[in-house]
């Protein structure tokens, strides 16, 4: 693994205007992704975690620009995508692509496979005629574990989780190196989610991929991913390698929904940490910390500051005050350290 | 014996016999549920499990008689609660019972309110139709029970519409409107699907307290294997509209006997469980269950499960398996079941 990042996010901003009133004047700002760092690395894969409208989608669409950032930076494999244009983007796109949730609404329902797996050769002009083309659609068939006779069929033929099977191999399909993967396996049955997520594993394995992996699923995240970010109210309030964050959650947010997954053993006794209330809208989020209202350990200074991401030594971050003390104060933090190579840089260092 | 009687030898509070249901499709007609049996004891929760399509929901609405007729019918069985076979009742009858003594609550609480009553008046009808309430005592009733179900302010919000409410408060509305009359047996369909982890904690931990306190039963039908732990003491199992195991919950999680159980059990990640970590992080294989369920009308022959079974041997094609007792209070519908761990 590289230890130059392949994705680079710093500072991002995703607010959306909120109009309404004479004449529709702009009133105020869903503040959907509010000054977001952090990087990807080759290799990794990135989970992001949170609830409904922490903000998680609208990051991943940002970092591919299919939503512009308000403000801040995304560099790709070194370069500042920011601020590129449709044009000046499009050479890049065969190298990010996405997987979409709804494997049902993201096929075009009158396109066969052979046109749906094709078309991404033709736009970019990658495959040296048809027959080539052909070739190259038929391998990734085989790749999906999707036979060949799915060349000739529409959409509507396949079950949800061949359908993602789909949507999987359209994105791969021009060797990507960067896949951000929004809920892929959310709208798919138990048996079936399996199945996918083992799927993404091994096209990683084989292909050298690097996923942004976002899901409410907690305990799918933790299974793919390297290291994990978790959102609340359009912030990241907790960033650490995969088992740091799920062993020793430091963020209270993160104790929380730890707590509240479910877990499939009736003989373990139940440590609900209940939090109570719902997150707060993000048209007005509260002042200072915008998870005091909800948290049980919350101090006068949590109405009024908000904290930073501080860092707490092997790649974990929190914005917690109550990590304050643990700190490693060095306010730049290295960009990475550990022996295992997949330490971030500080989310906040400049 | 009644598979899943009451282990304290009190008659079950509701007694499902071969229930069978037929869905009207273009190409004839296809059994979704196909000889389903269990009960459930007064107070007791029973879990019913399985993916899409696998009949968990038709049960559910078959039992009340709320599945549209056409295209449902239901071709079998008997349901009897209260000592009284509902699929019998006439619809007056019938009535009597939904939203009294038995009601229900769905997965998505936005199309189960009505955006035209104001959360009030939808939670007053049951209680004016049912206990003859005047509107006043109607209207206090519906206030103590949005402050039951632990809605902030319930003597402002008893005017709210649905749409002014957030996913998490409709599902306490929704709850507020089931236990109204303080019925025996709530059917919680999915309650906590469209919510947020730490708002299905919410709920999940409120619809437990409430039961506690009123003794009621509850049938709780989920695909969530996490939510069937916390809160259920037997599971019902289902696969292509069959029951295929029919067990008390800790023997169901320590041992399943379907391989269709186990293979699912083990599909699933485990939370801050062991990890090994690679020099990329914890990157394992699940251990995905092959291939998919088939389409009701092309079922195999046989063992609906047995072309992803790792189990399965030649006499699952031919002969068709029944539920029966493999161990202690464990019932499934295998030839060769998991053995004992």
């Amino acid at each position: 693994m590289s230890a130059e990042p392949l994705l680079q996010a710093k500072d991002v901003q995703v607010h959306f205007p909120v109009r309404g009133g004479w004449l529709g004047r702009v009133r105020g700002a869903v503040k959907a992704v509010d000054g977001v760092t952090f990087d990807v690395f080759r290799g990794e894969t990135l989970g992001v975690v949170g609830e409904s409208g922490c903000g998680k989608s609208t990051l991943g669409r940002a970092v591919l620009r299919l939503v512009s950032p308000t403000a801040g930076s995304i560099h790709f494999d070194g370069q500042d995508v920011t601020g590129l244009s449709q044009r000046r983007l499009r050479p890049l796109r065969r190298r990010m692509q996405f997987v979409f949730q709804d494997p049902y609404a993201s096929l075009n329902p009158r396109m066969t496979v052979r046109e749906i797996l094709g078309e991404p050769f033709d736009i970019h002009g990658l495959a040296r005629g048809p027959g080539e083309r052909e070739r190259e659609v038929a391998a990734l068939l085989d790749a999906m574990g999707l036979p060949r006779e799915a060349l000739g069929r529409y959409p509507h033929e396949f079950s949800g989780g061949q359908r993602q099977r789909l949507g999987i191999a359209r994105a791969i399909a021009l060797r990507p190196d960067l896949v951000v993967a929004d809920e892929p396996i959310s709208a798919l049955d138990v048996s079936i989610q399996a199945q996918i997520v083992n799927l993404l594993v091994d096209l990683q394995r084989e292909r050298g991929l690097t996923y942004v992996f976002i899901a409410h699923d907690l305990n799918i995240v933790e299974h793919v991913s390297t290291r994990v970010a978790v959102m609340y109210l359009g912030r990241i309030v907790e960033l650490a390698p995969s088992a740091s964050l799920y062993r020793r959650p430091r963020h209270p947010y993160t104790q929380a929904l730890l707590a509240s997954v479910p877990v499939p053993d009736p003989e373990r006794p139940r440590t609900r940490l209940l939090v109570p209330g719902e997150p707060p809208s993000p048209l007005a989020p509260p002042p200072g910390c915008t998870f005091h209202p909800r948290c049980p350990h919350a101090m006068e200074r949590c109405r009024r500051e908000s904290p930073p991401l501080y860092p707490l030594g092997s790649g974990h971050f929190a914005a917690c005050f109550l990590a304050e003390g643990e700190s490693q104060q060095s306010s730049t933090a290295p960009r990475s350290g550990g022996a295992d190579g997949v330490l971030a840089q500080s989310p906040s260092s400049g | 014996m009644t598979p899943g009687a009451s282990p304290s030898g009190d008659g079950p509070l509701l007694d499902v016999r071969g229930l069978a249901v037929e869905l009207a499709r273009d190409e004839g007609r296809v059994r979704a549920v196909d000889g389903v049996s269990f009960a459930v004891p007064p107070g007791g929760t029973l879990g019913v499990v399985g993916e899409s399509g696998c009949g968990k929901s038709l049960t559910a609405l078959s039992l009340l008689k709320l599945a549209p007729q056409p295209p449902v019918r239901v071709a079998a069985g008997e349901v009897f609660f209260q000592g009284r076979d509902l699929l019998k009742l006439s619809d007056d009858e019938l009535r009597r019972v939904r939203g009294r003594h038995a009601a229900m609550v769905f997965q998505e609480p936005m199309t189960s309110l009505n955006p035209v009553f104001t959360v009030g008046e939808q939670i007053s009808e049951g209680v004016r139709l049912h206990l003859g309430a005047s509107r006043s005592q109607a209207r206090e009733r519906s206030v103590e029970m949005l402050r039951q179900v632990g809605i902030p302010a319930p003597g402002e919000r008893v005017d709210a519409w649905p749409h002014q409410l957030s996913g998490g408060m409709r599902q306490r509305v929704m709850l507020a409107m089931a236990l109204a009359c303080d019925p025996s047996l709530l059917i919680a369909d999915e309650p906590t699907t469209a919510l947020d982890v730490t708002i299905q904690a919410q709920i999940l931990d409120l619809l437990k307290r409430l039961q506690a306190e009123r003794g009621m039963a509850v049938m709780l039908i989920t695909h969530d294997l996490g939510v069937v732990a916390e809160s259920c003491d037997t599971v019902v199992v289902m696969y292509a509209g069959k029951v295929v195991e029919h067990a008390p919950v800790r023997e169901l999680f320590a041992s399943p006997a379907h391989p269709y159980t186990a293979g699912l059990l083990r599909s699933l990640p485990s939370l801050g469980g062991e990890v090994t970590d690679g020099p990329q992080g914890p990157r394992r294989r699940l251990r995905a269950i092959p291939g998919m369920v088939p389409a009701l009308g092309k079922l195999p022959s046989g063992c609906a499960f047995r072309e992803r079974c790792e189990r399965a041997q030649e006499e699952c094609s031919r002969v068709t398996p029944v539920l029966e007792r493999k161990r202690g209070g464990q019932l499934a519908a295998c030839h060769h079941p998991v053995p004992a761990s």
